[in-house]
């Protein structure tokens, strides 16, 4: 018995790590930017799908296809916000008609990603074998592609939150998401800085589909599916808390290994459960104001 | 002039929607089946878009839940179909859809803004795996028949409903309550002060609106012979409603109703031979609505009409 909770902690734990990654990347776009990106996952089927054709055409190592999709990510995110949401944001009268009109043009972002990725790599599920080899932890066997993702998820998410809390940069993004208007009083570059970290969450996306990549099977579609997770992610840390992401992250990959122990086609169905009570009860999340 | 111009204008546009009414209730006199059964859809998608348009124009929440209340029609009708006469089966699953929406309207509706939205998007994926997860584990199969209606019969009972619903959008449209509604979305403090009775309103409405998508979901099931979750709560849907009236412009009712016809019309010829195409143009279409035509075909139409009666005015 103390076998199997040690086995579904770690799971979970795994898994986690993966979701905070996720969640990162639009906790960035919707605290700061304040598009809640719903072609958030259509960048992680992106960056997946890269790295499967740099593996299987090229032969590059999935952990250097790192080096490939997080610039590109970021190039497209920073050349979207620019263009895009920035005319959006200077077309809307409030934040609110914002908000509003930038979730629908993810929602056309989305249909354009995603149907490009088609026309490019075909509807065809895909998939390759990269440290494929079991390791045993505390009694029970895990892939070691597993333990890599979710180290390389672990050590993204803390150089991304120290990047944050201790640069100049980290500074001014935390200022544009207290107050746009007073931080670019301040002299922060505000239209830079939200382009920005709609890059950087573009960026952070890339990067988990790169990790997703080496123990998932990936396709076209996937995407939407990672967009909900990260949402609910999103919502339990509290809308726009990075450090609330990550714990929120965590917490969804145990609760959704728990679930997977006592029926594996609950989990879905357990995470939007927490969702849609968590929206009822706390919308703002265990780390919101 | 301006009387004649008004008296014209009195009975032009009812003339021409009597014959529009006339000309699509003896549609399947005189057109073949396909073309019967391709107007069934246009008509399937313009009521589920004037049904989003009455709650979401006004009060400015963006719902995702009509995926959940059309599959709510859509399951009904697979349940109760073999048992029921189809009427029953529809107003069955008209009350359902909202009942369904007066709980989560009274649930949710305190929700603002983007919550909202993201909690009717995580409704249908809810309801979806939840479904799922009771097909499987009790009765030990996916998905289910439903049983056969006549397309014609199909058709009818859907002009039947797009009727009702345009008279009903038309008469909330006109009354007070429509302008309660539209005081809500300008801004639901204010309106709340001024006496509306805000999440009762709201909630109705939405109640309203989801009945009207839930009686399609009855009435459209008949036309797959095999439904599953996956089929029946597709969030595609709840996605090509709000484009749809998006597109059109919801200033005015005939916005949705072009609108959904306009991409109903497109999808049917062209999703079979470019699937991919349609759908990367379906988004392209949606950015650009967004970005440069925010009030939609409405909007468009408006513009040109002040500018041809600006220039009326400027040389009598």
């Amino acid at each position: 018995m103390h076998a199997t909770i040690l086995e579904i902690l770690i799971a979970g734990l795994l898994l986690g790590g993966l979701y905070a990654l996720i969640a990162m990347g639009l906790s960035l776009q919707y605290g700061v930017a304040r598009i809640l990106n719903i072609s958030h996952g259509e960048f992680i089927m992106l960056g997946a799908l890269t790295t499967w054709t740099l593996q299987g055409t090229l032969d590059i190592n999935p952990l250097f296809a790192l080096a490939v999709c997080g610039p590109f990510a970021f190039i497209l995110g920073f050349i979207l916000h620019r263009t895009l949401f920035r005319y959006l944001l200077s077309s809307s009268d409030t934040s609110d008609i914002f908000e509003s009109n930038s979730m629908l043009a993810s929602f056309g972002l989305f249909f354009v990603i995603q149907n490009i990725a088609l026309i490019v790599w075909g509807p065809e599920i895909r998939g390759y074998t990269y440290l494929a080899f079991p390791v045993e932890i505390g009694g029970a066997l895990f892939g070691a592609n597993r333990l890599v993702t979710a180290g390389f998820a672990i050590v993204i998410g803390t150089a991304f939150y120290l990047f944050l809390a201790r640069t100049r940069m980290g500074k001014a993004i935390r200022a544009a998401a207290q107050d746009p208007t007073t931080a670019g009083l301040m002299g922060v570059n505000i239209n830079n800085v939200l382009a920005l970290c709609f890059g950087f969450g573009a960026a952070l996306a890339a990067i988990a589909g790169m990790l997703i990549s080496m123990v998932y099977p990936v396709h076209g579609v996937m995407g939407l599916e990672y967009t909900v997770i990260a949402i609910i992610v999103v919502v339990l840390g509290g809308l726009g808390s990075i450090p609330g992401s990550f714990i929120g992250g965590f917490l969804l990959g145990i609760i959704g290994s728990i679930v997977t122990y006592i029926d594996p086609s609950l989990s879905l169905v357990a995470y939007y459960l927490i969702f849609t009570i968590l929206l009822l009860v706390r919308p703002t999340g265990i780390m919101g104001k | 002039m301006k009387i004649s111009d008004l008296n014209f204008k009195k009975l032009w546009v009812p003339s021409v929607l009597l014959v529009i009414l006339g000309l699509l209730s003896t549609l399947t006199l005189y057109a073949s089946t396909y073309s019967v059964i391709l107007i069934t859809s246009i008509l399937m998608y313009i009521i589920l878009t004037v049904s989003w348009v009455i709650f979401s124009a006004p009060t400015r929440y963006i719902s995702l839940a009509p995926a959940a209340f059309f599959g709510i029609g859509i399951y009904t009708s697979a349940t109760l179909g073999t048992e029921l006469p189809l009427v029953l089966v529809i107003l069955i699953g008209a009350l359902l859809s909202s009942c369904l929406a007066l709980l989560i309207g009274g649930l949710t509706l305190r929700l603002r803004g983007i919550y909202f939205t993201v909690f009717t998007f995580g409704l249908v994926e809810l309801i979806k795996h939840l479904l799922l997860w009771y097909e499987i584990k009790f009765t030990g199969t996916r998905g289910r028949f439903v049983i056969l209606v006549d397309n014609n019969t199909i058709y009818h009972t859907m002009l039947i409903i797009l009727v009702v619903l345009l008279i009903t959008a038309y008469l909330i449209r006109r009354s007070k309550y429509g302008l309660a509604l539209w005081s809500i979305g300008e801004f639901e403090d204010a309106a709340s002060h001024s006496g509306v009775n805000v999440n009762a309103l709201k909630t109705i409405t939405f109640a309203v609106s989801a009945s009207f998508m839930g009686a399609t979901g009855a009435i459209m099931a008949t036309r797959w012979t095999y439904v599953d979750p996956y089929i029946a709560f597709k969030a595609l849907y709840s996605f090509m409603v709000v484009l749809m009236a998006a597109f059109g412009g919801m200033g005015q009712l005939y916005g949705p109703v072009v609108g959904a016809a306009i991409f109903a019309y497109l999808e049917e010829i062209l999703i079979t031979k470019f699937p991919y195409y349609y759908m990367l143009s379906f988004g392209i279409i949606l950015l650009v609505v967004i970005l440069f035509i925010p009030d939609g075909l409405v909007g468009v139409i408006e513009d040109w009409q002040e500018k041809r009666e600006g220039k009326q005015n400027a040389n009598p």
